[in-house]
């Protein structure tokens, strides 16, 4: 039997041969990206935004959402919503601004008004219309679901979508576990976001995400300058990694890593590039988490990692510090990243400090880590231009052992992705 | 205020500190550049969207205290540093320099940037923004206590990552 896959499918998984193959086509064909923004990012729970974005009444940011321009807002009653920016009357954003607070979004085309919950409010010369306008039919038209879990906001463009919570399913427990760092189970986004286009296909940053194959070599100098700050990132003999941590599938295309941490963690995991002086402060915070929790769930929370990959295009990564990350295709071969740090609302400033110093060490556009993954994901893009003589990926890693099994190392969570996008988007190509 | 000013540095001597770093950064004697810094020297670039905020309560692109910003140097020095490997041929040019005040010991001064980053199988990627420096006299000798790097740009978008010293 050959090694190598044939035939015309994006994904071929063969289980005796334990093999997974996904074809390059997927990452460059302007017709897949095109099937995959109606069978994937219009049926699937696409990430909006935070709660904690929206502090008061008349609260607004600007996004866009599944590639349509929305608001993002708390309206005057206290209701977050996520309004289409696009005026009822001749299609202008009625709202321009990156953020701010409103008392109404105003159409500087002509002069449209509407109330921040997206009711029409006024209309310059409304009498020419044969009969007034209904103010509730023509208002901005909310995305059609916008739910939430514990203050992080999705919507969905299919009306016939199931309910956010049943989508999450098992998400909800690491969720859960990322929320459990604070004391009053409220966490915030920290002003500051990262926002970054890739010049790869959207999918490559769902596997780099999760896999934990790549640390030592694409990393090594993030691993230097930790081993130079006094951390032992060694691997134990016949290891890959300094901790044996594993991939899991959390159903519905969802997958997350699940690993012991070695790189300290805010809350609360002492290492020695937070200096001694925060020795005592992070022992006060571990403490509150056994009060809190019990011994075993503040370890759970203290001493795991987890980048968590909700499907189609959310990552959570809570490590050395937690991210909020999510990314949407421009073109096959570009991607738009934003990237925000969470937190305990209840932080010190040492606290938060240092927090986001972590979170600089390793991610985003200036991190010791992330800049390496976009060359990585650049590189892999450039690769594919020979799609047609070079034309499949190896996920195989890990095929044949038991799904308790797969290490983070292995490909078992990736494939989770990868099943999932085969069986929304049709396998032929 | 002036007069003050002009008795502790001159304009010129301010644009020689700044040429000589563009002229290291863009050679990648990165070594060399960290002797122009002080030995408590800091290096931010804040977020695209919070240009004045502070590194203690936002979410910066770069925020490193010395100890950081020379295992940064580390990591760039090293072929390792995929970002950065092949190196990026980067060109500065600096302007509107001026001395915006002392305090103390403190001279706060600021320029205009350019920085035309060039790399194999790249695009162009143009920085625009503009410094703000703090510099102090160690030894008598004009040096960067702190460098902020403020963009224009109002998301890095297609600038992707600041993998160099901006």
């Amino acid at each position: 039997m050959n090694y190598m896959p044939s035939g015309h499918d994006f994904v071929v998984e063969n289980p005796e041969a334990k093999t997974f193959f996904v074809n390059r086509e997927v990452f460059v064909s302007p017709d897949v990206l095109e099937r995959e923004k109606r069978a994937v990012f219009d049926r699937c729970w696409v990430y909006v935004g935070h709660g904690s974005e929206l502090k008061n009444p008349g609260d607004f940011k600007t996004r866009p959402v599944a590639g349509r321009p929305v608001i993002f807002c708390r309206d005057r009653e206290g209701t977050v919503r996520a309004l289409i920016n696009c005026c009822r009357h001749r299609g202008a954003l009625v709202c321009r601004e990156r953020e701010g607070n409103a008392r109404q979004f105003y159409c500087m085309y002509h002069g449209w008004t509407y109330h921040p919950d997206g009711r029409l409010k006024s209309v310059p010369g409304e009498d020419a219309y044969g009969a007034p306008l209904n103010r509730d039919e023509m208002g901005l038209v909310p995305v059609p679901r916008l739910e939430s879990y514990r203050d992080f906001y999705f919507a969905n463009f299919d009306r016939d979508a199931v309910d956010l919570q049943s989508y999450l399913g098992n998400v909800k427990d690491y969720i859960d576990l990322v929320i459990d760092q604070s004391p009053s189970g409220k966490m915030q986004i920290i002003s500051g976001t990262q926002e970054y286009d890739i010049r790869a296909n959207w999918k490559l940053l769902v596997e780099n995400s999760v896999d934990d194959y790549h640390l030592i070599s694409t990393h090594s100098t993030w691993l230097n300058y930790m081993r130079n700050s006094g951390v032992n990132v060694t691997p134990p003999k016949g290891e890959l990694l300094p901790t044996r941590g594993f991939g899991k599938d959390l159903g519905n295309g969802h997958l997350t890593t699940d690993n012991p941490n070695y790189r300290g963690r805010p809350v609360a995991k002492w290492i020695s590039v937070y200096g001694e002086d925060a020795k005592a402060d992070i022992d006060a915070m571990r403490n509150e988490l056994v009060q809190r929790l019990g011994a075993a769930r503040a370890a759970r929370v203290a001493d795991t990692n987890r980048n968590l990959a909700i499907f189609p295009n959310l990552v959570i990564n809570d490590g050395s510090s937690v991210t909020v990350r999510h990314f949407y295709p421009v073109a096959p071969d570009r991607m738009h990243v934003t990237a925000w740090a969470l937190g305990p609302v209840e932080e010190t400033e040492a606290q938060r400090a240092r927090r986001l110093h972590a979170f600089l060490t390793f991610y985003g556009p200036g991190g010791f880590a992330t800049p390496d993954d976009v060359a990585a994901l650049e590189a892999a893009q450039l690769g594919f231009a020979a799609w047609r003589e070079v034309p499949w990926s190896d996920l195989s890693r890990g095929m044949g052992k038991a799904g308790d099994q797969q290490l983070a190392t292995d490909e078992g969570h990736l494939r989770v992705f990868w099943r999932k996008w085969s069986e929304m988007m049709g396998t032929q190509r | 205020m002036n007069e003050m000013v002009a008795a502790t540095v001159s304009r010129a001597e301010v644009e020689d500190l700044f040429y000589l770093e563009a002229d290291l950064l863009d050679s990648w004697r990165l070594d060399d550049w960290l002797q122009l810094l002080t030995d408590d020297a800091a290096y931010y670039v804040p977020p695209n969207d919070k240009p004045d905020a502070d590194a203690r309560y936002t979410l910066f692109t770069i925020a490193d205290d010395i100890v950081r910003l020379r295992e940064r140097v580390i990591r760039l020095k090293d072929p390792n540093c995929h970002a950065e490997f092949p190196l990026s041929r980067t060109r500065r040019m600096i302007g509107n320099v001026r001395i915006a005040g002392v305090d103390g010991e403190v001279i706060s001064a600021a320029a205009n940037f350019i920085v035309h980053r060039f790399r194999h199988n790249d695009l162009d990627r143009v920085f625009v923004g503009h410094y703000r420096y703090k510099l102090r006299r160690v030894g008598g000798r004009l040096k960067i206590a702190e460098r902020r790097a403020i963009l224009d740009a109002q998301q890095l978008g297609l600038l992707g990552s600041v993998s160099f010293i901006l």
